[in-house]
């Protein structure tokens, strides 16, 4: 936030700014510091001052004089260049930064932590992560996970693939953690890959002495040195520093608001654990694509408008009527329990289905697997021809259904996709140990 | 002033103090959970590591970096509901808590400050573990003060709010382990200009802000309260002394820094007029050891990839060992410099031979080195990498030696000197919390609060002492311990109950109950007034109370306590009835020693009524018995 109106003003016309060491003086008190930008909530008519103590204060110009002592430049963050000699006994790996948390600085001008550091900044202010390969990093661009949306998938994954076909052994990304299990989900069908592909993030800022961000990103560098060819989440296990979670892409789902193990594998235990750098495998008998399993391949042909709807007692059925008379390529319905209804949005659901848009059932209860069999309403919603897709968590479903819906318009193919397993993102058996309760 | 072992002012001496106070508000600065310590078996672990940051004015600090080299890992104690997501990291704190901002604001108006018109919370950075975040939370709330002394007004340049750190409990296999009970509690931080410039005047101002913090809602007792004294000479450095505990030490504290400050400046002249250089290379000498019987030295190579290294100071020969402070060496300083790197300690040319090293050791040492007459060494050995970065800060604070007096913190000690503890901070440790919005301070809600100012400790003493006649001993003890509010409340409840006594039992009898570890917080204005009351409406004894009290710290109701003892007072009839018994059974004593025989009825009396009967009304009419028998 910048200074406005009258201060604004009063600045242009004392040719103060930002960055210059001011002297504010009113009847009962001199203050003299540096002038800096306004954070949200400030008042209007205050200035923002750095003290030299390095405290911020806010002072009122009611009364006030305020004089230029002397012009400073705008405070800057600078960074030495990281020495990266090309080793060929090392891996190849490429950082690709999207924005978020895990790749921000504080930006002194909102007094918020922004996306604003590129790959090799980040690589700049981690430069350990040289000794363990070669790496090459840039952004592909530069949001907040909320704002992630088909478009930059595509790109994200058409730049993924240039750098694997480029030579890279392993790629990372770089997210926002809001929206990294779409992302990773997403790129799970449209990413054949040969390689591992590697979503990382932080909970904490890394501007912070404890930011989870370097502790993620170096095990997100073992994690894309591994053999787990697959598209991964790699963040914090526990509350604890050292160890990270390896999960598939497609099954872990973020659980909480803030702590940084935050992310969980659902229906399955993740894939690995890196600690102190080691990667181990945490259950042999669960089987993962291996690097060099697959050729490398793009599909990035998505469909238009897929929604997903969370079916909540007294919902309308307007909700559903919506998105047929707009036209959608498909719902996902997030339903109660083993994958119901109200009775009251069976007819629209029946309309959305008869006129061909796929219906695709989960379950709000994410943890097991939807049956439409036991219940009356879940066979009426059978007989309407929607589709119910095991244990498949609905973000996967959402994703998985906007990439079938790019595949085919048939309804009956999409089901057909719908109901078979690509990336592990569904199983015919769950285990009694995948549960929050063990 | 003429006993002053320096002259203070054409040494230029001058000194601030730093206060750190914990406010007694009901929960924590940035979180809701109680503040307070807790000695409950820690529920939960975390594990963490720390790493230095850039700050927004794109430097690293010196003694956040410091402290990065070596490489420390955290261990923190946890609660389930003592201690919550906010202080273990792993949630944004929670709004500013508004009861602290009013005791702060109570405060600065206590120091004639002005409050500031919007409060920043920045992030003050911290990477030795204690905040959890590798930052401490703060922010200046008021500027430019005074307090006055009889040297003059002392300029208190801020008052600063912000939340403690982690209690340090421990080490395990080189991890610090700290408790996170007292992360988060409120701080006040009060910082006086450098203007003090006599050791005495220190200590008034100390004692001074003392009572301002003390006529509000602070915590009491030990750890509660933490100072820190500036301390610099012109031709010295700034240094800042932390964790003064006893006011009494602050100007012996003072005079040794003085001392050691000159002491430094002249080995420096001395350093600088021989021309003496600190070599930067860093020698193995670990073969000229291999012989060596020296425990010490043997003890250190028991590590892996143990090495005993050099370096050479030239001109220093003589000046390593000279005292800068009672029993302290320039040697003692640079070896604690190295032994923030984890060394156990070195050894210098001037103290050697010693510790089992011999002479031909010390002289093959010399000759390897190539020293001259007036050159010295220091060794150090061990884990060569530990070794090698003692030896580095080593080389920095000889370096430092040449110019005279470095900058640093210092900690106090129990004698009055002080050690290293790290570089001074400098101003770049500070960026803005961007997770707490800025926190507008309305002028009015200043002028209500300084409207209504609490009295200082002193004038509250006078005061009570005067209106309640008290005497100074019980006043001083009803304001040293905070209970001098209560015990006016309960007078004014029970206006012609004596203060005295309500005073000395809440005084002494409740603290003895204390002691005895009696549950006294049962002792509540409620209660305690329904007990006096029955002094007051003359159903107990005032001698009885005690009784009552113990009674209510067990949850024995005090109506339910009189019956259970047997306490209420015995009426007119029965006393005057038990007297005469009395007086039956003793009328030889009293024909024989008349008023002489008063003594041993009264105490006869006294026990027989156990207590119940008031001493006065007993007394009087044994009188009256014994001048109507002896007429």
């Amino acid at each position: 936030m910048v200074y406005d109106g009258y201060l604004r003003e009063f600045l242009e016309l004392s040719e103060i700014t930002v960055g210059d060491r001011i002297k504010v003086t009113k009847p009962e008190i001199e203050h003299i510091g540096m002038l800096l930008e306004k954070p949200d909530y400030s008042n209007e008519n205050t200035l923002i001052i750095k003290l030299d103590s390095g405290y911020n204060i806010g002072v009122d110009v009611k009364d006030a004089k305020i004089e230029k002592i002397e012009s400073g430049q705008k405070p800057s963050i600078k960074l030495d260049a990281v020495d990266k000699e090309f080793d060929e006994k090392k891996d190849n790996l490429s950082i690709l930064s999207t924005g978020g948390t895990v790749a921000s600085v504080i930006d002194y001008k909102t007094g918020a932590v922004h996306p604003a550091f590129s790959a090799d900044d980040l690589l700049r202010a981690t430069p350990e992560l040289v000794d363990y390969a070669n790496i090459s990093g840039r952004a592909i661009f530069n949001i907040l996970s909320e704002n992630m949306s088909p478009e930059y998938w595509i790109k994200t994954a058409q730049s993924i693939y240039d750098e694997i076909n480029d030579g890279a052994d392993g790629v990372i990304i770089a997210h926002g953690t809001d929206t990294m299990h779409y992302t990773a989900s997403m790129l799970s069908f449209m990413i054949d890959t040969p390689v591992p592909i590697v979503l990382t993030g932080a909970q904490r800022s890394s501007d912070r002495p404890s930011s989870d961000a370097f502790t993620n990103l170096m095990a997100s560098v073992i994690a894309a040195k591994s053999d787990v060819a697959e598209v991964t989440i790699c963040m914090h296990s526990s509350e604890d520093d050292p160890a990270c979670d390896l999960h598939r892409g497609n099954r872990a789902r973020k659980m909480h608001t803030s702590r940084r193990d935050t992310f969980t594998s659902i229906n399955m235990n993740p894939l690995a654990t890196i600690n102190e750098k080691k990667l181990s495998i945490n259950d042999n008998q669960v089987p993962y694509t291996k690097r060099g399993e697959n050729e490398l391949s793009l599909n990035d042909n998505l469909g238009q408008n897929v929604a997903l709807i969370k079916m909540y007692p007294g919902i309308s059925p307007e909700v559903i009527d919506y998105y047929v008379d707009k036209d959608y390529d498909g719902l996902v319905i997030e339903g109660t329990g083993l994958g119901h209804c109200s009775d009251e949005v069976i007819s629209s659901i029946s309309r959305a289905t008869d006129e061909k848009i796929p219906v695709v059932m989960t379950s709000q209860c994410l943890f097991g697997r939807t049956n439409m069999n036991v219940y009356s309403s879940g066979r009426h919603l059978l007989a309407e021809n929607v589709i119910g897709v095991e244990d498949m968590l609905p973000e996967t479903a959402y994703t998985k259904l906007l990439w079938a819906t790019g595949q085919s318009s048939d309804v009956n193919e999409i089901y057909d996709i719908m109901r078979t397993n690509l990336k592990g993102e569904m199983n015919t058996t769950l285990s009694q140990k995948y549960f929050i309760k063990g | 002033m003429s006993e002053d072992k320096f002259n203070y002012e054409e040494l230029g001496l001058m000194m601030g103090l730093e206060i750190h106070q914990q406010l007694d508000s009901k929960t924590k600065l940035f979180c809701r959970c109680p503040n307070s310590l807790t000695d409950k078996q820690p529920e939960g672990k975390l594990y963490r590591r720390l790493r230095p940051t850039q700050s927004e004015l794109g430097e690293i600090d010196r003694a956040a970096y410091e402290e990065s080299q070596r490489n420390l890992q955290f261990i923190y104690e946890t609660y389930n509901h003592h201690t919550c997501l906010v202080e273990a990291d792993e949630e944004p704190p929670a709004p500013l808590n508004q009861e602290a901002v009013d005791i702060s604001i109570i405060l600065a108006s206590l120091m004639n400050m002005k409050v500031v018109d919007e409060f920043h919370t920045m992030r003050k950075q911290v990477i030795d573990g204690s905040n959890t975040s590798g930052f401490q939370r703060t922010g200046i709330l008021a500027t430019d003060g005074y307090v006055e002394t009889e040297y003059g007004n002392v300029t208190i340049e801020t008052l600063g709010l912000e939340e403690d750190a982690a209690r340090r409990i421990g080490e395990d296999e080189g991890k610090i382990i700290f408790r996170l009970d007292r992360l988060g509690i409120p701080l006040a931080e009060i910082t006086t200009s450098p203007d003090m410039h006599h050791p005495l005047q220190v200590r008034e101002v100390a004692y001074q802000l003392g009572q301002i913090l003390r006529s509000t809602r602070v915590k009491r007792g030990l750890g509660t309260i933490r100072q820190d004294l500036n301390i610099s000479i012109r031709e010295g450095a700034r240094i800042e002394v932390k964790g003064v505990q006893d006011l009494d030490l602050m100007p012996t504290i003072v005079e040794n820094e003085v001392e050691r400050q000159l002491n430094l400046i002249s080995i420096a002249e001395e350093l600088n007029n021989r021309g003496a250089v600190v070599e930067e290379q860093i020698h193995d000498v670990t073969d000229l050891f291999e012989n060596t019987q020296s425990k010490v030295v043997l003890s250190t190579l028991e590590e892996d990839n143990s090495h005993v290294l050099a370096i050479v100071l030239r001109g220093f020969d003589g000046l390593i060992g000279r005292e800068v402070q009672p029993g302290r060496r320039l040697g003692t300083e640079f070896s604690e410099h190295g032994k923030k790197m984890g060394v156990s300690g070195l050894f210098h040319t001037d103290e050697l031979p010693a510790y089992g090293i011999t002479q031909s050791e010390v002289d093959s040492v010399k000759e390897r080195l190539e020293l001259g007459d007036t050159d010295a060494f220091i060794l150090v050995s061990g884990g060569y990498e530990k070794a090698y970065n003692a030896l580095q800060e080593v080389i920095k604070r000889a370096k430092q030696s040449l110019d005279g007096v470095p900058e640093e913190t210092r900690r106090a000690m129990d004698n009055g000197n002080t050690e290293y503890l790290r570089p001074l901070p400098t101003a770049s440790r500070m960026y803005v919390e961007t997770d707490i919005p800025t926190e507008i301070i309305n002028p009015e809600r200043v002028a209500r609060i300084a409207s209504d100012l609490p009295e200082l400790p002193i004038v509250k003493q006078e005061r009570i002492q005067k209106e309640y006649d008290l005497s100074q001993d019980l006043a001083e003890q009803l304001v040293h311990e905070n209970n001098a509010d209560l015990f006016e409340d309960i007078c004014k409840t029970l206006p012609n109950m004596d203060s005295t006594k309500v005073a000395s039992d809440i005084a002494y009898t409740i603290k003895d109950l204390r002691r005895d570890n009696l549950d006294t917080s049962k002792l509540t204005r409620d209660v305690l007034i329904e007990i006096f009351k029955l002094v007051d409406d003359n159903v107990i004894a005032a001698a009885n109370t005690e009784v009552v009290l113990k009674d209510a710290c067990n949850d024995i109701a005090p109506q339910e306590s009189v019956k259970k003892n047997n306490l209420e007072k015995l009426s007119d009839n029965v006393i005057e009835e038990g007297i005469k018994e009395i007086i039956e059974e003793n009328k030889d004593m009293i024909i024989d020693r008349k008023m002489g025989a008063m003594g041993p009825l009264m105490g006869k009396a006294m026990a027989k009524f156990k207590g119940k009967a008031d001493g006065k009304i007993v007394s009087s009419i044994i009188q009256k018995e014994i001048m109507n028998l002896t007429k």
